[in-house]
């Protein structure tokens, strides 16, 4: 079996002005989004507290709903988790009252509404816990941008390096905003998820920059645009291959994660289809961009002519 | 050229085999146990204990499936969690309270696979439920403390080497002493500079009286702050180990922190209550002089405070601490001469020392014994001085069930938190959540395996089939080196070996392709397999060692779950490298290295641009 049989290299780098239009417009859309609407952080990142609790039948919101605001908690949000019989319990962050507390004091008001309750997850952050968490995510995300650019820099040159960055950025923004539009939860679990994605879908760009490499060595009279095409075009399969494999199992983990996976496998699954396109349509644009040479590339050798040409 | 020197299979095979081995124990899964440990030093664990538990168990007619005496303790396991239960109580009640009885899990593989260290998994608490909390220490708190500790000394001092002093404030990080004339002051503080060298001392007139202004060092301050922490883990690890939970972690994170984890708590209300209780005891005088009728209407006296006795009615307290919970070295449970519950304290020098002071001078008064919970202070007991008591041997009796007494004893024995904590972060995980959690993560990683495994096979065939051995192989390897390793495995870590397989296949997917495209080239079978492994193996290298980055940020930066996903991930890259190059390689050495007329790779269709043949 053989999916792609593409009989000419696809002259990908002569749609390099309407690509970079896509790219800006969705870029654009979804910092607007991050900004006009924001990201509905989740409670490691706000403070506050979040209570899961489980019936033996569909629960009554409402009820719920009553029990809690008698405890003079009315700006507490109820809503269904997964199931209708379990639901999640979100109290915003009281400085007067301890967690420990609250939490106990929900579910023993609870309780005596109804006996089947079960307590399956209680989740505390302190504000200044949230604070750190916040902090600590971006130096995450900075570092893995730095380590990525410097790595990159250093097998290949510094143009991919910025290129890889640039696309990968590009896809973690459009996450971003995917999560800021539908204003699905961003916790932390969402947080690992993209960075793993950057890690991962840097990837995509290195087999390319690879191939380009080795395109450079081998295609002498070729210009640097179909070189480049020839690269994307040869590795078009396995791109596609490889992404649809990642995408089986984190298809499988939309299926059977549940709920606590759920945005983590969301996340997962935006990065990877937009790792395909950033990597294709975002990355080689912005090294020719740059104005990627062979030389850059095929140093050695051509030191070698030059040793040879000397005596 | 496509074989492998003899010491490549062996290592492969080594490694599988040790996988195998370290994976084996995940398979037995765990059943309830009940883990017997001793309390303080002087209970040993021996044979004799050994049979103390035996009996007890017989006598109540419950049979262990196994029982195992070790070096921390004797744990017995049983077939249900009913019996478990029943199990814990009877041990409780046979042991007494030298040793602490604690539920646990045990794993169920086979004595040889435990005795080479082969271990399942170690579950986090989002899989095995239970409580984690994250709690501050208030550093202000501990200074305050401190500083109310140096002020009760410095009062004793004072009175001891007979220096009149007209009073002894506490103003804010501050004590200030007041003195009558420049002759006592600079006595005073000749005395007080020679005894306490933590103090800084200022001489201050303040309007015709003579103050010395005393505050703490910044070494001082650091050091005291530094211990604060040190003995609320002391205290909080005491508390838990009463509680009775198996394997708690307790830990100091960041300078001011400590993270608390009870894994297998059920009965979370318990355990929240007592880590939480922020509870310090107090000795103080019962301010008898004083109207406490008065007091009630309104009109407390001026250095007194009024409060509730417990099974009592109101009392007036002086204001001034004698002696702190600190002072106290042991504390049991007991009776006194007539036969009333008490508890015995032991107090160290100091205590001793400053003990003996206040009882020569009070004999026939009343002191109180303060538990001061978060403002709320309660008199546990105010009994009356009977003789001066000197020894450091304290015996506190009187409106006391047995219970209480024990009570009483076992939170001063666990020793009083040196500054109040708060909870800053709580992550609870009820028992059925964590179960399903498992099976969440179980069941995405199977089935993503399963539907890669498929297409892999159908797509490229022999080869695909074979990467699918290899993933197989990185599944083995990654979940054996987790239980080597003993690496925390939560449900983001379960999410991350779903994710790394599915990320493994590319490197698979790489080589088949190269393969595939060497053929395309007309490149004869072998040469290709060589060709392919060996162009493919700098790009699978660059695209790990990316992915690794952002692992290793991830674990560098991440708190709780995110750092076991971080975990999983970074093994998982490092065995798909082996798995992907070394494993699968040599399986296709060994199948087809070794012919001499290779006519066609097993790798599916190979399409040929027709362009191409022209």
């Amino acid at each position: 079996m053989e999916f792609f049989r593409i009989k000419r290299d696809i002259p990908f780098m002569s749609w390099g002005k309407y690509t970079t239009a896509i790219s800006l417009a969705t870029f654009i859309l979804s910092v607007f989004f991050l900004f006009s609407k924001g990201l509905n952080l989740g409670v490691d990142f706000t403070g506050g507290t979040v209570m899961e609790v489980g019936y033996s039948q569909p629960a009554d919101l409402n009820r719920v709903r009553d029990v809690v605001a008698k405890l003079g908690m009315g700006d507490a949000s109820v809503q269904n988790f997964g199931t209708s019989r379990d639901v999640l319990i979100r109290l915003p962050a009281k400085p007067e009252i301890s967690s420990a507390q609250l939490s106990e004091t929900v579910m023993a008001a609870l309780r005596q509404d109804d006996k089947t309750v079960e307590m399956r997850r209680v989740e505390f952050v302190g504000p200044q816990v949230g604070e750190e968490l916040v902090e600590n995510g971006a130096l995450a995300l900075l570092v893995v941008s730095f380590g990525i650019v410097a790595y990159l820099a250093m097998r290949f040159e510094w143009k991919f390096g910025v290129a890889g960055i640039i696309a990968n950025l590009h896809d973690v923004v459009i996450i971003l905003g995917f999560f800021a539009f539908f204003q699905w939860e961003f916790s932390l679990t969402v947080l690992a998820a993209i960075l793993a994605i950057l890690g991962y879908s840097v990837n995509e760009s290195v087999v390319i920059f690879d191939r380009i490499r080795e395109n450079f060595r081998k295609m002498r009279k070729a210009t640097v645009a179909q070189t480049i095409d020839n690269a994307i075009t040869r590795t078009m399969s396995r791109t596609i291959i490889t992404h649809g494999s990642t995408q089986m199992v984190v298809v499988s983990m939309l299926l059977f994660g549940g709920e606590a996976l759920h945005y983590f496998a969301l996340a997962l699954t935006i990065g990877i289809l937009f790792g395909i396109y950033s990597s294709v349509l975002v990355a080689s644009p912005i090294i020719m961009l740059l104005g990627v040479t062979r030389e850059d590339l095929v140093k050695p050798e051509k030191k070698k002519e030059e040793t040879e040409a000397l005596p | 050229m496509n074989r492998y020197p003899f010491w490549k299979y062996l290592i492969i095979v080594v490694s599988v085999l040790l996988g195998l081995l370290y994976t084996l124990p995940n398979f037995f899964g765990e059943s309830p146990a009940v883990q017997v440990s001793p309390l303080r030093s002087a209970a040993k664990v021996d044979t004799v204990l050994l049979q103390r538990v035996e009996d007890a168990l017989k006598k109540a007619n419950l049979a262990p499936s196994g029982m195992f005496l070790e070096a921390g303790g004797i744990k017995a396991r049983f077939a249900d969690t009913d019996m478990q239960l029943k199990a814990k109580d009877v041990l409780q009640s046979a042991l007494g309270n030298n040793y602490v009885v604690a539920l646990n899990l045990l794993p169920n593989s086979p004595q040889w696979l435990t005795s080479i260290g082969a271990l399942p998994m170690y579950l986090g608490l989002d899989l095995r439920g239970g409580v984690h909390f994250m709690l501050q220490v208030d550093m202000k708190g501990a200074l305050s403390k401190a500083m109310d500790r140096h002020g009760a000394d410095i009062r004793g001092s004072l009175r001891e080497q007979k220096i009149q002093y007209a009073g002894l404030d506490r103003e804010g990080s501050q004590i200030i002493i007041k003195f009558r004339d420049a002759e006592s002051r600079a006595k005073g503080e000749a005395e007080i500079g020679k005894t306490y060298g933590d103090l800084n001392l200022r001489e201050q007139d303040v309007s015709g009286e003579f103050h010395l202004s005393a505050t703490l060092k910044e070494e001082a301050q650091k050091r005291i702050q530094d211990s604060a922490v040190q003995q609320n883990i002391t205290t909080l690890r005491n508390r838990v180990n009463e509680l009775g939970v198996a394997e708690p972690i307790i830990q100091q994170a960041g300078a001011d922190r400590v993270v608390v984890q009870l894994p297998g708590v059920q009965d979370t209300a318990k355990a929240k209550d007592i880590l939480g209780r922020t509870a310090t005891l107090e000795v103080r005088m019962v301010d008898e002089e004083r109207d406490v009728e008065a007091a009630l209407r309104g009109q407390i006296p001026f250095g007194s405070e009024l409060h509730a006795e417990r099974g009592g009615g109101p009392i007036l307290v002086k204001k001034q601490v004698v002696l702190t919970g600190d002072r106290i070295n042991d504390a049991q449970a007991g009776f006194d001469s007539n036969n009333q519950p008490a508890v015995h304290l032991n107090l160290d020098n100091n205590g001793s020392r400053i003990f003996k002071q206040l009882t020569r001078d009070n004999v026939g008064k009343r002191m109180a014994i303060l538990l001061i919970e978060k403002n709320l202070v309660e008199v546990v007991t105010a009994p009356v001085i009977r003789e001066e008591i000197g020894g450091g041997r304290v015996q506190i009796s009187g409106r006391m069930t047995t219970e209480e007494a024990r009570d009483v004893a076992l939170l001063l024995r666990a020793g009083a938190l040196a500054a109040p904590m708060d909870i800053i972060e709580e992550r609870t995980v009820g028992p059925s959540l964590g179960a399903e959690n498992i099976s969440r993560g179980f069941n995405s990683t199977l089935y993503g395996f399963l539907a890669v495994a498929a297409f892999m096979s159908i797509y490229y065939m022999m080869f695909g089939f074979i990467s699918v051995v290899a993933l197989g192989v990185n599944l083995l390897l990654l979940i054996g080196l987790l239980s080597i390793l003993q690496a925390t495995l939560t449900l983001p870590g379960m999410a991350a070996i779903a994710l790394t397989l599915g990320m493994a296949i590319d490197a698979n997917v790489l080589i088949n392709e190269r393969i595939r495209d060497e053929l395309r080239n007309g490149i004869s079978p072998q040469a290709a397999i060589s060709a392919g492994y060996e162009r493919a193996f700098g790009t699978i290298l660059d695209s790990n060692v990316t992915t690794l980055i952002a692992g290793i940020a991830l674990f560098a930066f991440g708190s709780g779950p995110v750092k076991g996903f971080a975990v999983v991930l970074c093994l998982g890259i490092l065995t798909s490298m082996f798995s992907a190059l070394m494993v699968s390689r040599g399986m296709v050495n060994v199948m087809y290295g070794s012919r001499r007329k290779l006519e066609k790779v097993p790798i599916g269709q190979v399409w040929k641009p027709v362009s191409e043949k022209r």
